[in-house]
C-alpha cells in the first residue's frame, strides 16, 4: 500500500447515508465510512449484495449527496459546493464505467467517447475527435469507431465505456462491476485495460467487483459489510 | 471541416432521429395542425377581402353630405306644449364644396375625392319609362371612387355634353343599344335628350337599372343645383380606416360624413363573427398540437431516462438536459410548420380548382402569403417550445442515480 505524500484524491470521514429520512421506514445504508484513496491507487471495493457498494460509489461519484460526514475530492470539501459546481466537478474529474456500459445508443462509439468533452466544452472539435480516436485505438477499437453501440459486442461496448471514462483525463475512475456481464476472458482484457490506464495516467481507481480473482490483482481491497468498512482482507 | 453542433442541439436532433416512429407521428400531427391553420387563415382572409372588395366595388369608402335640415324651436319649451314635425329633406348642395373637397383631399389617408350630383329622374323611351338616379360626375375623378372602366360591357365610361353611360338592365328594359337616344324627365319638369355612349354591368341588377351617368354641369342644371354638388365621394388608402377618416372629416367640417363601415354595419358584423370563429378553430388546433407534442415528449423523457442519467453522470447540468427537450419541441414545431405550409399550399391549389364562382373563375387564388408562413413558423416553434416545457423540466429534475438504475 502506497503512502500518500500529497492530498488524497478522495477522502471520506464518518460518511453516512440514510434513505427515507423522517419516515417510519428510515434506513441507514452507510454507517460512518472512513476511506481515502491516493493518486495512482487501484482499489477494489467488494462486499455482498446490499452492503452499500453502489450507494458508496454513487456518493463518491457525486451522483448522490451523503447524509452526514465529510467527502473531499481533490482536497475540496464537496458539502460546500453548489449543484452546478458539483456537476462540473463530476464532469471534469471523475470518469464512470458502469456495469452495463451505459453507452448512448443514438451515438457512434467515437461520439460516445467524445461526449464528456462535448459537455465540458459545449461542442466537439477536431482535437477532441483525434483524442477520442486515439483512446479507441488504445482500447483496440479503432476499426469500430464509427459504429453504433448496437453493432458492437458486450466486451467492445465496455471498452468504449472505458475509453469514454478516460476522455477528460479524470483524476478518479469509478467502475461499478465493469466486468460483471462479460466472460472471463473478456473480463481479464477489460481489467487489464483499466490497470494499464491507471499506470499511465496515475489516476485513482475504485472498482466494485464480485470477482475475487480480479480483486486479488488490485493494490488494495476495501471490503464493505452492512454499511461498514470491514477492512482489507 | 465537419459541422459540429453544440451539445444540446446535437443530442436533441439525435434523440428525435432515434425516435423515428414517434417523431414521424408528432411531425405529421404538427404538419396537419399548421396546414389547417394556414389554409383557413389564407382562405378566410381572401374570401373576406373579396366580399369587401365586391361591396366596395360599387360604393365610395366615405361620403360627405350636407347636414340634414331640422326644425328648431324658436322659444324655450318650458311651459309650452310644442309639436315639432320632422322636415322633408330637399336636395341641397354641400356648402363651399370646393373648399371641403380640397380639405378632404389633403387629409391623411384619403386618396381620391369626387364631387357627385345625384337626384331622381325618369328614363323615357317611347311608351316605357323607368325611374332612375341621375348621377352627375366628372368621369375621370369618379373612376377613382368606383372602377367603372372595369365594368363596361359596351362603349367607354366617359360623359360629355349629352353623352351618358347607363347600366345593362336599363338598356335591356328600354331596348337601348350603344349610341341610341334616351330622354330623361325630371319631377321639376325639365328634360333632356341623352345619347348612350357606354353601358356598364356593375354586378348588381338594381344599380344596373338605376344609375344614369351624365356630366356634372348637365346634372346640376337638370336638378336645379347650379354650381352645387349633392355629395362628395372619397376613397381612402386603408378601407378599415374609413370610419376614422369619416370621424375626422365630420369634426373638421360639421357635415354629415358616412363611411362604408356604417352603411354596411351588418356585413362588417358578419365578417367579424367569421373572424372570431376562425380564431376559435385556430386556438383549438394550436392546443391540440401542443398537447400532441407534449405527450410525445413526456413519453420520450421516460424512454430516455437512462440516457439522461448517463449524460448527467458525465457532467451535463440540469439546464443542459432542459435545453435538449426544449429544442426537440421547437424543432418539431418549426419543421412541422414548414411541411404544414407546403400542405396548406397544396390544399389551396386543390380547392381553388374545385370551388369556382358562377362565372367559372376560381373562388379564391391558390396563393400563400409569406407572412402567413412566417406567422405559422413562429407560432408553431413557440408552441413547440411551450409544450416541451413540462416534459423538459421533468427530465431536468430527474435523479441521475434513479435514471441510470431503471
Amino acid at each position: 500500500m502506497s503512502t500518500p505524500t500529497i492530498a488524497p484524491v478522495i477522502e471520506l470521514a464518518g460518511l453516512t447515508k440514510a434513505y427515507n429520512i423522517g419516515t417510519p421506514v428510515e434506513t441507514e445504508v452507510l454507517h460512518g465510512i472512513d476511506l481515502s484513496l491516493a493518486e495512482g491507487e487501484f482499489a477494489a471495493l467488494i462486499g455482498p449484495s446490499g452492503s452499500g457498494k453502489s450507494t458508496l460509489l454513487n456518493i463518491i461519484g457525486l451522483l448522490e449527496r451523503p447524509t452526514g460526514g465529510r467527502l473531499s475530492i481533490g482536497g475540496r470539501d464537496t458539502a460546500r459546493l453548489s449543484e452546478a459546481e458539483i456537476t462540473q466537478l463530476r464532469g471534469r474529474s471523475i470518469g464512470f464505467v458502469f456495469q452495463f456500459h451505459h453507452l448512448l445508443p443514438a451515438f457512434t462509439a467515437v461520439e460516445n467517447v467524445m461526449m464528456p468533452t462535448i459537455i465540458a466544452r459545449g461542442a466537439a472539435d477536431d482535437e477532441a475527435e483525434a483524442m477520442a480516436l486515439s483512446l479507441l485505438d488504445a482500447v483496440g477499437l479503432k476499426a469500430h469507431a464509427y459504429k453504433k453501440p448496437s453493432e458492437l459486442s458486450g466486451g467492445q461496448q465496455q471498452r468504449v465505456a472505458i475509453a469514454r471514462a478516460l476522455g477528460l483525463k479524470p483524476r478518479l475512475i469509478l467502475a461499478d462491476e465493469p466486468t460483471g456481464n462479460l466472460d472471463t476472458h473478456t473480463a481479464d482484457d477489460i481489467f487489464a485495460l483499466l490497470r494499464e490506464f491507471n499506470r499511465q495516467t496515475r489516476c485513482a481507481c475504485l472498482i466494485v467487483t464480485h470477482d475475487p480473482r480480479l480483486a486479488e490483482r488490485c493494490d488494495r481491497i476495501v471490503r464493505l459489510v452492512d454499511g461498514h468498512i470491514a477492512g482489507p482482507v | 471541416m465537419k459541422l459540429r453542433l453544440p451539445f444540446a442541439p446535437l443530442v436533441a436532433l439525435r434523440f428525435l432521429r432515434e425516435g423515428r416512429m414517434q417523431t414521424l407521428l408528432i411531425l405529421a400531427g404538427t404538419t396537419g395542425g399548421v396546414a389547417v391553420i394556414v389554409f383557413l387563415t389564407q382562405l378566410i382572409t381572401q374570401l373576406q377581402a373579396q366580399i369587401v372588395d365586391r361591396v366596395l366595388g360599387s360604393q365610395a369608402h366615405v361620403v360627405i353630405r350636407p347636414t340634414e335640415e331640422a326644425n328648431r324651436r324658436a322659444i324655450d319649451d318650458q311651459g309650452f306644449a310644442t309639436l315639432v314635425e320632422p322636415r322633408a329633406q330637399r336636395l341641397r348642395s354641400v356648402d363651399q364644396w370646393e373648399n371641403i373637397a380640397r380639405l378632404a383631399a389633403d387629409m391623411e389617408g384619403v386618396t381620391a375625392v369626387s364631387p357627385v350630383v345625384t337626384g331622381p329622374a325618369f328614363a323615357v323611351r317611347g311608351q316605357a319609362n323607368k325611374s332612375v338616379a341621375l348621377m352627375g360626375v366628372d368621369a375621370e375623378r369618379y373612376r377613382r371612387i368606383v372602377r367603372m372602366e372595369e365594368y363596361m360591357v359596351a362603349g367607354r365610361f366617359a360623359v360629355d355634353g349629352t353623352r351618358a353611360v347607363i347600366g345593362s338592365e336599363l338598356a335591356k328594359d328600354l331596348g337601348i343599344r350603344l349610341e341610341d337616344k334616351l330622354r330623361v324627365a325630371l319631377p321639376n319638369g325639365r328634360d333632356e335628350q341623352l345619347q348612350v355612349g357606354g353601358i356598364f354591368d356593375i354586378g348588381n341588377k338594381d344599380l344596373n337599372r338605376r344609375w344614369v351617368f351624365v356630366t356634372l354641369p348637365l346634372a346640376q342644371s337638370l336638378l336645379d343645383l347650379p354650381g352645387g354638388v349633392s355629395n362628395l365621394d372619397l376613397t381612402v388608402a386603408d378601407i378599415f380606416e374609413a370610419q376614422a377618416v369619416a370621424d375626422r372629416l365630420k369634426g373638421a367640417t360639421g357635415l354629415t360624413v358616412d363611411s362604408w363601415m356604417q352603411t354596411n354595419a351588418q356585413l362588417l358584423a358578419a365578417l367579424r363573427n367569421q373572424t372570431v370563429s376562425n380564431n376559435l378553430i385556430r386556438s383549438f388546433v394550436v392546443i391540440i398540437v401542443a398537447l400532441g407534442i407534449a405527450s410525445v415528449l413526456v413519453v420520450s423523457v421516460v424512454q430516455k431516462q437512462k440516457e439522461i442519467g448517463i449524460l448527467r453522470a458525465m457532467g451535463a447540468s440540469r439546464s443542459m438536459i432542459l435545453q435538449i427537450f426544449l429544442i426537440q419541441g421547437a424543432v418539431v414545431g418549426a419543421v412541422g410548420s414548414l411541411f404544414g405550409s407546403l400542405l396548406a399550399f397544396t390544399l389551396l391549389n386543390v380547392f381553388s380548382s374545385i370551388y369556382r364562382n358562377a362565372d367559372g373563375s376560381p373562388l379564391f387564388a391558390a396563393e400563400l402569403e409569406p407572412r402567413f408562413i412566417l406567422m405559422a413558423a413562429l407560432v408553431a416553434t413557440l408552441v413547440g417550445l411551450a409544450s416541451a416545457l413540462i416534459p423538459a423540466r421533468r427530465a431536468a429534475r430527474m435523479d441521475p442515480v434513479q435514471a441510470i438504475r431503471s
